[in-house]
């Protein structure tokens, strides 16, 4: 019982992470068709400004909030010189242009930063709690209730802000979207700012956990994008159901069958969501009435 | 109020509309008939701003709009109503309605939201339910709704009684000539001929890409060539 409490709350840590990159994926996702393959990338950038400012002497509740800054800094130049550009590309194009900008800012890291894995501080101290056998960070409790906030105030703007109906109304029915006068291409800005704002986040609380390095948003991106997938591209509710699965999937199969097979456990779920159900758990499946 | 002067459109290579030129008077409704694939939608929405143009010119209250994008088109005061109807369906129909004053900042928005239930009662009993969960004819009601949110001048209809019963036909068509009378400018597009020409002060026949005959509401109706090809008699 221990053991399987053990598992569940680490799965659930890691699957909050997931769950947040996923709702980047699908914020872009819905307001431009464009899967953003530099989600993964915003994590790494939040967590690595964050640990080199924090070494550079800067006290860190200012590191974290300039991690924050130049990480939103970073979403709003991918969209306004990589997406805003190639404006009426076919999707494709732009997820090939994503990709792209994620290597781009893998090299930046790399040259900017170090090669070298880097931690942060945990912010309430790194004393294990003792929950039914099971020893659990204080840094996962963390990441959980940071997780809870971040989804509760992006409900509360989508539905309870003029600004997030417009981007419901986007996601729903473009076409409409701008014969009613939505500035389409503002919704997208906004989409690809709102998804650096939540990757910022995850960077900072996930960062005492799993560490992070130049290299490590890849791996992020896909665990992410198959928690959306899981989940149903398009849906807010899929993506965290998604990446909480995906965390626990990961965790009950490392510890249950072998840990080396832990990162493959994304790839089983990402193929076995194309063959078996194509929209997800929360997805649409995607019939249109003409 | 609004000058379309020898307007072009393409799809990829395919060119739709081959120079069309014609014009709606402030306070008229004014009718485009045509048979499906004659470009009505595609001028529309050219119109609209958001189908490109490749030549030509439109102006709006005298002021070229060309270059304008969509959602400043609708702050100078033109609305659709689109060809389906393309409601936001899993939104709430008040959100719907809410949605269609996105462009404004005065506050009268909440008066004219109360009129618009007024004048469509069936949406006020579902202002809470998804837009999508409306039958054809509530949903035709919030698209016409929605677009007068936008305190429009100019309101573009596409195809307001397709798919429709005869007699939800017969009420979309009362509402239209209503807005006449509101001081509504009115430009709508229509395969169902006889109505709408019954109800509009001039009209145009489009035929693949190019404005063929024009007149009164009246003289169309009475001209034979459009009562051949159009009205079936």
């Amino acid at each position: 019982m221990a053991e399987f409490l053990q598992f569940a709350f680490s799965g659930l840590t890691v699957g909050a992470i997931y769950a947040l990159i996923a709702l980047g994926f699908t914020l872009i996702y819905n307001a431009s068709d464009v899967i953003n393959f530099a989600q993964g990338e915003f994590v790494m950038v939040s967590g690595m400004t964050a640990v080199f400012a924090a070494a550079a002497g800067i006290p860190l509740p200012l590191a974290a909030l300039l991690a924050i800054v130049v990480t939103v800094l970073f979403g709003i130049l991918l969209h306004r010189l990589a997406i805003e550009p190639a404006r009426g590309a076919s999707p494709v194009t732009l997820i090939i242009i994503t990709i792209g900008a994620s290597i781009l800012m893998r090299g930046l890291a790399a040259v900017f930063f170090d090669k070298n894995f880097h931690s942060l501080p945990p912010l309430a101290g790194d004393t294990p709690l003792n929950l039914g056998g099971a020893a659990i960070l204080p840094q996962s409790i963390i990441v959980l209730i940071g997780t809870g906030i971040i989804v509760t105030a992006l409900w509360l703007f989508l539905n309870r802000t003029l600004m997030g109906k417009a981007m419901l109304a986007t996601a729903a029915n473009r076409l409409a979207a701008r014969l009613v006068g939505i500035d389409t291409s503002a919704v997208i800005g906004i989409s690809f700012v709102v998804s650096a704002l939540i990757g910022a986040i995850g960077g900072l609380l996930a960062t005492p956990i799993t560490l992070t390095n130049y290299a490590i948003g890849t791996l992020l991106a896909l665990k992410g994008f198959a928690a959306a997938m899981l989940g149903g591209m398009g849906s807010p509710i899929g993506a965290v159901a998604g990446g909480l699965l995906l965390g626990l999937l990961e965790a009950f199969g490392a510890g249950y069958l072998s840990s080396q097979y832990k990162d493959a456990i994304a790839f089983i779920v990402i193929l076995a969501v194309l063959f078996a159900m194509p929209q997800g758990l929360f997805g649409r499946a995607s019939i249109e009435r003409v | 109020m609004l000058s379309v002067e020898n307007l072009t459109s393409r799809y990829g290579r395919i060119e739709v509309l081959h120079g069309v030129s014609f014009n709606v008077a402030e306070g008229e409704i004014v009718t485009l008939v045509g048979s499906n694939g004659a470009g009505k939608t595609t001028l529309l929405r050219a119109i609209s701003g958001v189908q490109p143009t490749t030549g030509g010119t439109i102006s709006f209250s005298g002021e070229s709009i060309g270059g304008l994008k969509a959602h400043k088109r609708v702050a100078r005061g033109m609305a659709q109503v689109p060809e389906g109807r393309q409601v936001f369906a899993p939104l709430t129909v008040d959100d719907n309605l809410r949605l269609g004053a996105v462009t404004r900042r005065d506050d009268g928005i909440a008066t004219d939201l109360e009129n618009i239930y007024t004048t469509f009662p069936v949406l006020a009993e579902k202002r809470h339910l998804q837009a999508g969960a409306l039958s054809g004819g509530q949903q035709q009601m919030l698209a016409i709704g929605r677009a007068l949110m936008a305190k429009p001048k100019l309101v573009l209809l596409d195809e307001p009684s397709m798919g429709l019963a005869p007699i939800l036909v017969e009420q979309i068509f009362a509402i239209i000539a209503d807005f006449k009378k509101r001081g509504l400018t009115v430009l709508l597009v229509e395969q169902n001929a006889y109505a709408a020409l019954a109800i509009a002060d001039r009209g145009y026949v489009i035929e693949t890409g190019r404005i063929t005959i024009s007149g009164t509401g009246r003289a169309l109706l009475e001209d034979p060539r459009v009562r051949a090809a159009y009205l079936g008699l």
